[in-house]
């Protein structure tokens, strides 16, 4: 176990020093001198000069990504272009936004998820089956921040039991906070939740094929008893990695559903510094998330390994 | 399930029809402002209401239309174009240098989301439709070229590939006249679930600036106007994102029916 998570924790490395040079180069590629952006086109070329060297930007290709990725082991993701403050605290400000949104989508999603697909796989073939698969079907085709405009227009302008957008911050407390972000999470949480109750129900009914199903059914378990002490903890496995590859989609997807409810997380940061040029917080924000998607899956493959022991030694 | 089969390709052809129908034909110009006609409900004259300039929104649906299309299909051909013969190579040379190496670089793809992919290549080159065309192409090459490799190894184990070995071809000839026939079909599923995914991720990347600019009309775009609007003029989004749903919905469909349709064998719950 002990060789198998070295080896898997060597890739991690691996996957994201590559994943970091590639941002940096595809950055490094951008038309136009960020120093010369932020100076107006009228500047002298002294003072462009000055503010070059002082954003470190006269520094050989090589040096630059160092420093950068250097900076970013130690936390230090460099200093915004146009704000001048340091790119962590802006980046960590806003996670405090997007990270529980898409926790709060996760738990929601699985909340959905778990008994449709248990309920779905026992009635398969019937119309209670039917019905969740036609509602898996819509749930999929649905775009999620069309919904949330939906959402916004029945609980907000209609029913007023929300607010139509915005976060009070976590300093308002945790109950006007998690309100605010209640329809945004449900909106995330509906496209999810589809395709996780879909993956649930066939990993059950995979399993409801097997020896020990029958086995457990000729021990004298109901077929409901069997499926819950056997085969859901079984169809665990699978549903865990889509939960991890969620995981990454969610916080990608927070970056649109933020736009709709005007929430002040890394999706609003990303099309600001978009606008402006400001290519180091670009940079880092996508640095960041790839990050998140890279560290989950290496999560999930090392959850797999302590669940499942056949996975060990295969790879 | 020839049920889904039909539906999907009903609804499907609809949308195809519509897209087409829309180069000879709209009820209205699309870009054709009518401020006096403004915020209209559907109606007779105008069937599915105007915006808030007074545009006919059942043709900017049916040109919208053209710009989901041509961005999925084309995302989807970048997908397959550069995917799938990664794939069979991969296969062809299990376990060497080189399937580790295409095998990494697309868990390497896979952890840029195809939004991630286009805030870096709008913040680098701009928005605009080619950019978003190229960032869900390139999220789909992996997905091909995993699909592609995962089938081409079983075949690869099969007895007519090894007549084939046998016979004196080459890995690429295997590869193309024996291997890739074999799992077309899988291909054209993924395919068409691939063209249903790009049609929402056009729809996400235009609602949030960085796809189709202003004059292309485009459903995401047509949403993202309709958001201020939403409380007195619920059509404007209503509209667009029926269209989405349903020809997200009809291409799912087609997918699920196509694969039933085309192998019984694969009649296993789709992830």
């Amino acid at each position: 176990m002990l060789r198998y998570a070295l080896k898997r924790l060597l890739s991690l490395f691996l996957s994201l020093a590559v994943a970091s040079l590639v941002i940096f180069l595809v950055v490094e590629v951008a038309p136009g001198d960020p120093a010369s952006f932020m100076l107006g086109v009228n500047a002298q070329p002294d003072t462009v000069a000055a503010l070059r060297a002082e954003l470190g930007l006269d520094q050989g290709k090589l040096a630059r990504y160092l420093t950068w990725a250097a900076g970013m082991l130690s936390g230090d993701f460099g200093t915004s272009y146009t704000y001048r403050t340091p790119v962590a605290g802006m980046i960590a400000d806003r996670l405090w936004v997007s990270l529980p949104l898409a926790l709060y989508a996760l738990t929601l999603s699985t909340l959905i998820a778990f008994p449709a697909g248990i309920y779905a796989a026992a009635r398969r073939g019937k119309p209670g089956d039917m019905a969740v698969m036609g509602a898996t079907q819509l749930g999929v085709a649905v775009p999620n921040f069309w919904f949330a405009m939906m959402l916004v227009l029945i609980f907000a302008i209609n029913l007023r039991w929300f607010g139509a957008g915005g976060f009070p911050g976590w300093e308002a407390g945790l109950w006007s906070g998690l309100h605010a972000l209640t329809l945004p999470a449900i909106a995330l949480a509906l496209p999810q939740a589809a395709i996780l109750t879909r993956v649930m129900r066939s990993a059950l009914l995979d399993i409801l094929g097997e020896d020990f199903m029958r086995t457990a059914r000729a021990k004298g378990l109901t077929r409901n008893q069997a499926l819950w002490r056997h085969g859901v903890r079984n169809a665990l496995i699978p549903v865990l990695t889509i939960i991890g590859l969620q995981f990454s989609f969610l916080l990608a997807g927070a970056i649109i559903i933020e736009q709709v409810f005007y929430l002040p997380g890394l999706g609003r940061l990303v099309f600001q510094a978009i606008s402006s040029r400001d290519l180091i917080v670009v940079e880092s924000v996508v640095m960041l998330l790839v990050f998140a998607v890279i560290t989950v899956n290496f999560l999930v493959d090392l959850a797999y390994a302590l669940a499942d022991p056949r996975l060990r030694s295969r790879s | 399930m020839t049920r889904n089969l039909i539906l999907g390709a009903v609804l499907s052809s609809l949308v195809l029809l519509a897209a087409a129908v829309s180069f000879l034909w709209t009820p209205f110009d699309h870009a054709a402002m009518n401020i006096p006609a403004k915020l209209q409900t559907p109606n007779a004259q105008h069937w599915l209401g105007t915006d808030h300039f007074g545009r006919d929104l059942m043709s900017m649906i049916m040109v919208g239309a053209r710009t989901s299309i041509a961005v999925a299909l084309v995302a989807v051909g970048i997908g397959m174009g550069a995917g799938v013969p990664l794939g069979l190579a991969a296969a062809a040379r299990k376990g060497s240098w080189l399937d580790e190496l295409i095998m990494r670089g697309n868990d390497l793809v896979f952890a840029f989301p195809s939004l991630v992919i286009a805030i870096l290549i709008t913040a680098v080159l701009g928005a605009g439709a080619v950019n978003a065309i190229i960032a869900i192409g390139i999220f789909n090459i992996p997905v091909f070229a995993r699909i592609t490799r995962g089938a081409a190894l079983s075949l690869w184990e099969r007895e007519f590939i090894l007549a084939a070995r046998v016979a004196g071809k080459g890995a690429a000839r295997i590869s193309a006249e024996h291997i890739l026939p074999n799992v077309m079909n899988l291909l054209i599923v993924q395919g068409t679930i691939q063209f249903s995914l790009g049609i929402l991720a056009e729809a996400g990347l235009s609602y949030v600036g960085l796809g189709a600019q202003p004059p292309t009309p485009s459903w995401g775009r047509m949403l993202a106007d309709a958001q201020t609007m939403v409380s007195f003029a619920p059509h404007l989004a209503l509209v667009p994102g029926m269209a989405i749903i349903l020809t997200v919905l009809g291409l799912n469909l087609l997918g699920d029916g196509l694969r039933d349709y085309l192998d019984p064998k694969l009649r296993v719950a789709r992830a």
